[in-house]
C-alpha cells in the first residue's frame, strides 16, 4: 500500500461570480521515501493539493470531493485535535518563504523545542538537545550559540534550513515542500534542495516537491506530477516525463528550458496562457493552446490513460477517452 | 440652467452618488442631519416656544414632564425645566448654537491649516520647520487638553466681566487653534508632491508668482483630502464644544448650547426630571454619530488611503 | 543601546523645556503676576518692590531658568484663588488622579484584550458583533453623557453605587487612597468604568484588527503545519505578536485617560487635579494651569518614552538593530 493516496481530489471556491474548482478530479500516490515533483505554472493548483493533503486550505476554499488517504486511514475529513496530530508528526511542510515562515519574536530554540515537544515525549531539555543536533544536521554553524538567535539574525539560506530542522523534526513521514527554494539566492537553491534530499533520504521520509523549476525536479524527484488548470495532465517516472513526455503540455514545458548540448536547439515557447479558472474551456483544458489539438478535443474530457511507467490525460491515447 | 442640470445628472449617475446610495446608514445619517440642521437654522421660527423670552415663562409650567407621561401638558412635549423652559425648543436654540460653534471652528482650523500647510511645504525651510514642531507638539496632547488650556489662556486675556459676552468667540478660537495640525500636514505633504510636479516648475519659470501659483495650481489639488478632514473634524469639534460647555468653560446658561443644557441639567439629576438632561444628550449623540458615520463614509468613498 | 537610551531621554528634556517654555509665558504674561500679590490699594513704591523681588525686571531668559529651577523643586508659587502654594493643592489632588486613572488603565487592558481577541478567533459569534455594536455605540457617545447614564442608572434609580466623591479615604503619608475602604472601591466604580470606555473599545478593536492581521502570517500557516496546539498557536504565537502595538497605543492613551479624567471628575465630583484644572481655567488661576500643564506633560513624556525603550524589550527585532553590523539576514 501507498504511503499517501489522493483520489479524485476536488478544492473548490465559492465568490461572488460563481465556484471556482482550483484543483480538479486530480489522482496521484507517493510510496514511502519517494520524491514525488509536482510542477506546473502558476495557479496550476500545485500548491493548492499541497495544502489539501495538511489541511491548509484558506476558507472560503474547501475539499469538495474525493478522498486523501495516508497509510490507508482518510485524513481529508479530519479535524480538530485528530487533524493536529497529523500536522507536524505524520506531514510536515516546508513553504515558499523562509524569512516571513518564522515567528520573528521567538528564538530558533525556542521554536524547535515547543515543536519536538508537543509531538514527542521528551524533558525541555531532551528536546533541546535534539534541537541543537537539528540545527548542525541543516547545516547551520555553532548550533549550541544559534539556537539562542532569533530569526532575523540569520540569513535567507540559513533560515530556510531553520524551516526544514523545523519540519523534519518530529520526524514526520511526508514532507510536503511548496516551492522551498524560491525566495532564495540563485547560489544557495541547489544546496537547500541538495539537504533536503539528503535528510528525507536518510529517515526514509517521502516528499512532494512543489515547484515550477523542472530543473530542480530532474535533479531531485524520482516521479513528477504535471498539473495544468486544476487537472493533472500527466504523471510519470521522471526519466520519463523528461525524455520522452507523452503530454503535448509537458512537450511544451521541455521545449521551453534551456539545454546544456552540443547542438544550440531554438527554444520553444508554449503560445498563449493558462486560462482563468472562470474560464476553462470545454473538453481539454489545454486545447486552446495545443499545436496536436483535434476536433475531440473541444468536445471530450481526458481520463488518465495508462502510457509506459505513468499515466497521461490526453485524447491521443488509447483510453484516454471517458 | 442647463448646465446645472447636467452638472446634477452627472452626479447623480456618478460612483460617488452610487456608493451614496448604496450605503443606507449613510443616507439615514446624512436625513438626520439634515434636519437638525434645519431644525438648527430655523429655530427661532420652528420652536414651539421662546426659552429666551422670561416674560412668556411661568412656573407653573416648570419641571412638566415629556408629553406622553402622566401629569404633561401637550404644549411641552419634551416636558420643561425648573425655569419652565420648553426643553425641546431648549434644544433647538442649543443646536444652533452647538452647530455654529462646530461649523466656526472647523472653518478657522481649515484656513489655518490650509494655510499653514501651503506656506511650509511650499518655502521649507526654518518656518516650515517651526510650523511642523509646534504642530507636533500640539498632537501629542489630547486635544480636549490643548483647547482647555487655549480657553483658559484666551479668557485670561479678556477684562473681567466680558467673559460671558465673548464665550461664543472664545470657544471657537480654543477649538480651532487646537484642530489645524491635521490639514496643515496633509496640506503641506501634496504641496511637497505637487511643487515638483513639471507644471508648477514651468509656471515658475515664466515668473508667475508664488502667491498665485500657490492658490491656482496647488490648492485646488489639495482641497479633496481637507474636504474630508472637515467632515470628521466636525463631529470631533461639536463633541469638544459640548464637553466645553459641560466642564463650565465655554457658553454660558444665558445662551446654552447643548453641553450646556446637560451640564445644567445633570445639577437636577437626583430632583427625578430625567428629561432635561437626557434628551439634550441624546440629541449630542445622535448629532455626533450622524456626522461621524458621514465622515466615515466620506473618507471611504473619496479616499480609501487617508485614514 | 546605551546611546540609544541617552538619545531619548535627552529628546524628552527637550520637549519638557519646551513646555516650561508656554507655561514660563503663561506665567509672565497672563495677567500681573503683582496684582495677585499685593493688596488692591498697594502703593506704587510697594509694587515696584514686589516687582524687584520677584525678578522680573531681569532679562527673559534669567527669569525662564529661574522658573525651570523652581519648577523642577516643584515650586510653582501661589494659587490666586485658594492662596495657597500650587505643589501642595497638587500633592493633595494627586493620589484621587492617579488612583481613578490606574484602575480604569488596568480595567480597559483587562476587559479589552480578551473581548478583542475573542472577537477575532470567533468573528461571527453572536457576542462579537454584539461587542461590535457596543463598541460602536461606546466610542459615539460624548463620555460625560455615559458618566451621566451611568449614575441616572446605577445612582438614582438604583441606587446601588454612590455618584460623587471618593468615599472612605485612608491617608498613607500624604498619599491617601480610596483602595482600602469597602466605601472607597465602590465609590471608584462608576468613574473608573465611564473613563475606561472610549480606551476599552479602543483596545479592544486594536487587538482585533492586529490579532486578524497576524492570524493571517505566514508563520501562524508554519504553526499549524507543524501540529502545534491551537491553544500555543492562539495566545503564544499571535497574542505576542498582537500585543507589541497594544503596548504602544496603550501607552499613548494614557496620557488621554490623565486628560479625560478632568471630564470624569467633573461628573463624579471627583476631588482629583482636573477638577482643580477646570477650576483654574475657570478663574484663570494661572499658577495652577502653568502648574498642571508641566505636571502632566512630564506623566506623558515620562510614559512615552518608557514605552519607547520597553518596545526594544519586547521586540527582538529592535533590540539587536541598535548594534551595528550583525550579519541579520535581510
Amino acid at each position: 500500500m501507498a504511503l499517501l493516496e489522493v483520489d479524485r481530489l476536488r478544492v473548490e471556491f465559492p465568490t461572488r461570480n460563481g465556484t471556482l474548482t482550483a484543483v480538479d478530479d486530480v489522482s496521484f500516490t507517493v510510496e514511502e521515501g519517494e520524491v514525488l515533483g509536482l510542477v506546473g505554472e502558476s495557479g496550476a493548483g500545485k500548491s493548492m493539493t499541497g495544502a489539501a493533503i495538511i489541511g491548509l486550505i484558506e476558507p472560503p476554499g474547501h475539499i469538495a470531493g474525493g478522498e486523501i488517504r495516508l497509510d490507508g486511514g482518510r485524513i481529508d475529513a479530519l479535524r480538530g485535535e485528530a487533524l493536529r496530530k497529523v500536522r507536524g508528526k505524520q506531514i510536515g511542510a516546508i513553504f515558499q518563504d523562509p524569512l516571513t515562515s518564522l515567528n520573528p519574536l521567538f528564538t530558533v530554540g525556542d521554536q524547535l523545542v515547543e515543536t519536538i515537544r508537543t509531538h514527542l515525549p521528551l524533558s525541555v531539555a531532551e528536546a533541546r538537545r535534539r534541537a541543537v543536533d537539528w540545527l548542525a544536521e541543516v547545516g547551520i554553524p555553532a548550533p549550541d550559540k544559534r539556537i539562542d538567535q532569533y530569526p532575523h539574525q540569520f540569513s535567507g539560506g540559513m533560515r530556510q534550513r531553520v524551516v526544514i530542522a523545523l519540519a523534519l523534526c518530529a520526524e514526520p513521514r511526508l514532507i510536503i515542500a511548496d516551492e522551498p527554494t524560491t525566495a532564495l539566492d540563485v547560489s544557495v537553491q541547489a544546496q537547500i534542495i541538495a539537504l533536503l534530499k539528503k535528510l528525507c533520504r536518510e529517515r526514509n521520509a517521502a516528499v512532494i516537491l512543489v515547484t515550477h523549476d523542472m530543473g530542480v525536479i530532474a535533479e531531485t524527484a524520482d516521479r513528477v506530477a504535471v498539473m495544468y488548470a486544476g487537472r493533472l495532465a500527466e504523471i510519470g517516472p521522471v526519466k520519463q516525463v523528461l525524455e520522452k513526455p507523452n503530454h503535448p503540455y509537458t512537450a511544451g514545458l521541455m521545449g521551453s528550458i534551456p539545454r546544456i548540448g552540443p547542438r544550440p536547439e531554438r527554444l520553444i515557447q508554449i503560445a498563449g496562457s493558462m486560462p482563468r479558472l472562470s474560464d476553462i474551456p470545454a473538453g481539454c483544458a489545454f486545447n486552446p493552446r495545443c499545436t496536436r489539438v483535434f476536433a475531440d478535443c473541444h468536445v471530450h474530457r481526458p481520463r488518465l490513460a495508462a502510457s509506459g511507467d505513468g499515466a497521461v490525460a490526453c485524447l491521443h491515447y488509447e483510453g484516454a477517452r471517458p | 440652467m442647463a448646465t446645472l442640470a447636467a452638472r446634477l445628472r452627472s452626479f447623480t449617475a456618478g460612483d460617488l452618488f452610487y456608493s451614496f446610495r448604496r450605503s443606507r446608514t449613510t443616507v439615514l445619517a446624512t436625513t438626520v442631519l439634515a434636519l437638525m440642521m434645519l431644525g438648527a437654522l430655523l429655530a427661532p421660527l420652528v420652536a414651539p416656544h421662546d426659552p429666551f423670552d422670561i416674560a412668556s415663562l411661568s412656573l407653573l409650567d416648570s419641571e412638566l414632564p415629556p408629553a406622553w407621561m402622566e401629569g404633561s401638558n401637550p404644549a411641552y412635549w419634551l416636558g420643561t425645566d425648573t425655569q419652565a423652559r420648553d426643553v425641546f425648543s431648549s434644544i433647538l436654540y442649543g443646536l444652533r448654537i452647538s452647530l455654529f460653534v462646530g461649523a466656526a471652528s472647523v472653518l478657522l482650523a481649515a484656513v489655518l491649516g490650509v494655510f499653514l500647510g501651503l506656506v511650509g511645504g511650499y518655502f521649507g525651510g526654518l518656518l516650515d520647520a517651526v510650523i511642523m514642531r509646534v504642530a507636533d507638539v500640539l498632537l501629542s496632547f489630547p486635544a480636549i487638553l490643548v483647547a482647555l488650556l487655549i480657553n483658559g489662556v484666551l479668557r485670561g486675556i479678556l477684562p473681567a466681566g466680558q467673559q460671558e459676552s465673548a464665550a461664543l468667540i472664545v470657544l471657537v478660537l480654543s477649538i480651532g487653534l487646537t484642530n489645524w495640525v491635521q490639514y496643515a500636514r496633509t496640506v503641506r505633504g501634496s504641496t511637497l508632491v505637487e511643487r515638483q510636479r513639471e507644471y508648477v516648475q514651468a509656471a515658475r519659470t515664466i515668473g508667475v508668482g508664488s502667491l498665485r501659483i500657490m492658490r491656482a495650481h496647488i490648492l485646488p489639488n489639495v482641497l479633496g483630502p481637507v474636504l474630508v478632514i472637515a467632515t470628521i473634524n466636525l463631529g470631533m469639534a461639536v463633541l469638544t464644544e459640548a464637553t466645553l460647555s459641560f466642564l463650565g468653560v465655554g457658553m454660558p446658561a444665558t445662551m446654552p448650547s447643548l453641553g450646556t443644557l446637560i451640564r445644567v441639567g445633570n445639577e437636577y439629576l437626583f430632583s427625578g426630571i430625567w428629561w432635561v438632561v437626557i434628551f439634550p444628550s441624546a440629541t449630542l449623540a445622535i448629532l455626533v454619530l450622524a456626522v461621524n458615520l458621514l465622515g466615515d463614509w466620506l473618507r471611504d468613498a473619496l479616499n480609501p488611503k487617508l485614514r | 543601546m546605551p546611546l540609544f537610551i541617552l538619545r531619548r531621554v535627552l529628546q524628552a528634556v527637550m520637549v519638557m523645556l519646551t513646555v516650561a517654555f508656554i507655561a514660563f509665558l503663561m506665567f509672565r504674561f497672563l495677567g500681573d503676576p503683582v496684582n495677585s500679590i499685593v493688596s488692591q490699594d498697594a502703593t506704587q513704591v510697594e509694587r515696584e518692590q514686589v516687582r524687584e523681588r520677584l525678578g522680573l525686571d531681569d532679562p527673559l531668559l534669567v527669569q525662564y531658568g529661574r522658573f525651570v529651577v523652581d519648577a523642577a523643586r516643584g515650586d510653582f508659587g501661589m494659587s490666586y484663588r485658594n492662596a495657597r502654594p500650587v505643589s501642595a493643592l497638587l500633592a493633595e489632588r494627586f493620589p484621587a488622579t492617579a488612583e481613578l486613572v490606574l484602575v480604569a488603565a488596568l480595567m480597559s487592558l483587562a476587559i479589552g484584550i480578551p473581548f478583542g481577541i475573542y472577537t477575532a478567533l470567533r468573528p461571527r459569534g453572536v457576542l462579537s458583533q454584539a461587542l461590535q455594536i457596543v463598541s460602536l455605540i461606546g466610542i459615539s457617545l460624548p463620555t460625560f453623557v455615559t458618566g451621566i447614564l451611568l449614575i441616572l442608572c446605577f445612582s438614582v434609580w438604583l441606587g446601588w453605587l454612590p455618584s460623587f466623591g471618593r468615599g472612605e479615604v485612608v491617608d498613607i503619608g500624604w498619599w491617601s487612597t480610596g483602595f482600602l475602604t469597602a466605601s472607597g472601591l465602590k465609590a471608584l466604580i462608576l468613574p473608573s468604568f465611564m473613563l475606561c470606555i472610549f480606551q476599552l473599545t479602543l483596545i479592544m478593536r486594536l487587538v482585533r484588527a492586529e490579532m486578524l492581521e497576524v492570524m493571517r502570517t505566514d508563520y501562524i500557516k508554519f504553526a499549524r503545519a507543524r501540529g502545534l496546539k491551537a491553544r500555543a498557536i492562539n495566545f503564544r504565537h499571535a497574542l505576542k505578536n498582537t500585543l507589541i502595538p497594544v503596548v504602544t497605543i496603550f501607552g499613548l492613551q494614557l496620557g488621554g485617560l490623565i486628560a479625560f479624567a478632568i471630564i470624569t471628575e467633573t461628573v463624579f465630583q471627583w476631588p482629583g487635579m482636573g477638577a482643580l484644572f477646570i477650576q483654574a481655567v475657570n478663574f484663570t488661576d494661572v499658577p495652577v494651569m502653568a502648574a498642571y500643564l508641566v505636571l502632566v506633560s512630564l506623566i506623558f513624556v515620562v510614559i512615552n518614552t518608557s514605552v519607547d525603550l520597553l518596545y526594544n524589550v519586547i521586540d527582538p527585532r529592535l533590540r539587536t538593530e541598535r548594534k551595528p553590523a550583525t550579519n541579520a539576514g535581510i
